[in-house]
């Protein structure tokens, strides 16, 4: 179904990370763009389209207000609203938002760390882009941090607490509904089509009704943790990518009238002594996806024929 | 990224330095060895494991590791360890420690990234220290330190959530990114590749807690199960085993820790240089930090009586010279970098530098005196002092 197609090298190797790898499309330029995270930097390729051109940038997490520091960065990711797309980048120290190029950074918050390390981490991670021009990031006590995105200037942070997990946004968030665990970490979200779908650290996905919480499949799908899951919207393939060295895509279809969903396998890819830790399609349609996995220095990338 | 990676770290990596060096000394207790004088008996090898161990697991050094922090860069833990395995009676110069220090961090890291489980990382700390008990069983003190080390590891870690495992391991996995040194062992084994990276298999048992995949099952709004299909799986896998015991004592199951070295030669402590990624040679900005810590875990260390080696020096052979080593890597990794080796020299004399530095740091967090330095060395600068190991 996907063949391989020539890899994108990049300056340093990716770093084992959930969900690390971030891809934008921009159609009037003819570029994709691609980051990956490597412990305090981020690689940032653009690729045009005819595969002609390649440039790179290296944005270093570096707090402006402390001169020393190799702040270890948690997750770099693309959040396309309406008005605008920018580049979210969090670590220990803070949340970076940076034009979607990389070039300017046009806010920065810095999460309050006590001066010793306390007993747990402090982090913030989980980066989501919602609705019309709201960004959400979670943070390693539990809480959301809510940044309000004008079309153009400065975002403003709106904080909220809340441990949660799922929020209808509209004027204002309402929490409408909480997952529960099951005592297994859960590495990665996406939400389609009033659908939770979310992988596990024990390698299962599981599909949740968004509204209701009604589970409406199970995959044991991967052996080991999976790392990274990524949803075409326009056609409803899903992307699956976990420690085990496969990336495996599925279909997802709703019928609204029974309200059931049904999940279908499609492909598999085995991306041989690698522990994959990104897997983004590249497109809408899901017509091509790229692949980063743990001290790798390449983007592999897949495409329909 | 998590702030209770170091007495993992050390505790794992201190236990493949034991492994390494127990099986050096034995294969050095032969008269078949290249050694130019005298032999390792049994009794001093005995004592080198207890002088490490002991030194390892002192109470206050393990309560300095304890504390959450953050992990800190190879130089400096390329540095406690050499001061730990300089605890005992054996020198090492630079470069054997350089390729120790590798050998070390390439078997943590190949038991980390194939580590089950984030939560088994602590069944592979246990593996680790089951052994040293064994090295040390003789020394009921020694052991009781261990021990008690155990139960500390034990109550600081029973908490955590399989979520904060898992970022205390890719935290490690950080730490270990770009090291692609082959170990002879693993070249033979297969368990690595020629070109240094590790080799991941798509089939055996999956991890404790996970299901086999292949299996699609799909639910009405009721809850009820209505279909269920499978999927090609591209791999072989089958139910998990039993997990392993987390207590002070109890089989582990896991293989991950143990000790590679007891059933091979003696060469397979051999390490070869790819043109790999080296660390970070720039100026670390966060040296006085690190110095500072340096410091204290140095101080936490107690520096014991020794008694006058009466036996002189012994120039030892650590790992073996070119030719043998040729004739291995010819086969494993064909046509690949000559491995580069120096001939290494281990002196079993009297260290008595403990320099007044150190004492005074040490008479901080330990309890019985330090025997004070008499060597006049002169050096006032903690980071000279550094560059003197």
């Amino acid at each position: 179904m996907y063949h391989k197609e020539k890899s994108l090298q990049i300056k340093n190797s990716a770093s084992a990370l959930y969900n690390n790898l971030g891809v934008l499309r921009i159609a009037p330029k003819q570029l994709t763009y691609f980051t990956v995270v490597h412990a305090n930097v981020v690689n940032m390729v653009s690729a045009s389209w005819d595969g002609l051109n390649y440039s790179h940038r290296q944005l270093q997490s570096k707090e402006p207000n402390v001169a020393t520091s190799t702040s270890l960065i948690m997750q770099a990711a693309f959040c396309a609203l309406p008005s605008r797309d920018l580049l979210v980048v969090t670590s220990q120290k803070g949340i970076q938002i940076y034009e979607s190029d990389g070039s300017i950074m046009v806010y920065w918050h810095a999460l309050e760390t006590p001066e010793t390390p306390t007993e747990t981490a402090v982090f913030a991670r989980g980066i989501s882009a919602v609705w019309e021009n709201y960004i959400c990031v979670g943070v390693s006590s539990g809480a959301i941090l809510v940044f309000d995105i004008p079309s153009k200037g400065t975002p403003i942070l709106n904080n909220t607490n809340c441990n949660l997990c799922l929020w209808k946004s509209g004027e204002e968030f309402q929490v409408l509904n909480k997952i529960p665990g099951f005592d297994m970490s859960c590495s990665s979200v996406k939400l389609w089509k009033g659908t939770v779908v979310a992988g596990y650290g024990s390698g299962q996905i599981r599909l949740y009704e968004a509204v209701t919480g009604i589970l409406h499949a199970e995959v044991n799908a991967h052996a080991r943790w999976i790392y990274s899951l990524d949803i075409a919207p326009f056609s409803g393939l899903l992307l699956s990518a976990a420690e085990d060295s496969l990336v495996r895509v599925w279909h997802l279809s709703m019928t609204p009238e029974t309200n059931t969903v049904e999940v279908a396998h499609l492909h598999n890819e085995c991306v041989t002594d690698t522990q994959i830790c990104g897997a983004k399609f590249c497109d809408g349609d899901g017509y091509a996806f790229a692949v980063t996995g743990y001290d790798l220095s390449e983007i592999i990338r897949y495409v329909q024929p | 990224m998590s702030v209770r990676t170091l007495p993992l770290v050390f505790i794992n990596l201190g236990g493949e330095m034991l492994y390494i060096l127990d099986q050096r000394l034995r294969s050095l207790n032969t008269s078949e060895d290249n050694s130019e004088k005298g032999v390792w008996s049994d009794n001093d090898r005995s004592r080198v494991m207890n002088d490490i161990v002991g030194t390892l697991f002192n109470r206050a050094f393990m309560d300095e590791l304890l504390k959450p922090q953050h992990l800190y860069s190879h130089r400096t833990m390329k540095t406690v360890l050499t001061r730990i395995a300089h605890a005992s009676i054996m020198r090492l110069n630079a470069a054997s420690m350089d390729r120790l220090y590798e050998l070390m961090v390439m078997a943590f890291k190949y038991q980390v990234l194939l580590c089950p489980r984030p939560k088994d990382m602590l069944l592979i700390t246990y593996n680790h220290m089951d052994a040293i008990r064994e090295f040390v069983q003789d020394t009921p003190v020694i052991v009781n330190q261990v021990d008690e080390t155990h139960r500390k590891i034990i109550e600081v870690y029973s908490s955590f959530t399989e979520g904060e495992f898992q970022l205390l391991r890719q935290t490690l996995l950080i730490f270990f990114q770009d090291m692609h040194v082959r170990v002879s062992l693993f070249l033979k084994n297969k368990t690595q590749n020629p070109n240094g990276r590790f080799a991941l298999t798509t089939s055996g048992p999956v991890p404790h807690g996970s299901d086999v995949p292949g299996l699609i099952r799909l639910f009405d709004c009721k809850g009820r199960e209505v279909r269920r299909h499978g999927f090609p799986v591209a791999g072989s896998y089958s139910s998990s085993i039993r997990p392993g015991s987390f207590g002070l004592q109890g089989p582990r199951v896991i293989r991950l820790g143990l000790n590679m070295y007891t059933m091979s030669d003696t060469e397979e402590t051999h390490t070869s240089n790819t043109p790999s990624v080296k660390a970070d040679e720039s100026p670390n900005l966060l040296a006085k930090e690190e110095l500072n810590l340096l410091a204290r875990l140095m101080g936490s260390m107690r520096a014991e009586d020794r008694v006058e080696d009466e036996a002189g020096t012994f120039r030892v052979h650590l790992f073996y010279t070119d030719e043998e080593e040729d004739e291995e890597e010819a086969g494993a990794s064909g046509g690949a970098e000559k491995p580069s080796f120096d001939l290494i020299n281990i002196q079993a004399t009297q260290d008595e530098h403990v320099t007044s530095e150190l004492a005074l740091i040490a008479g901080q967090f330990t309890e019985a005196e330090e025997n004070s330095g008499n060597h006049s060395d002169n050096r006032e600068d903690l980071l000279a002092m550094m560059d003197d190991l």
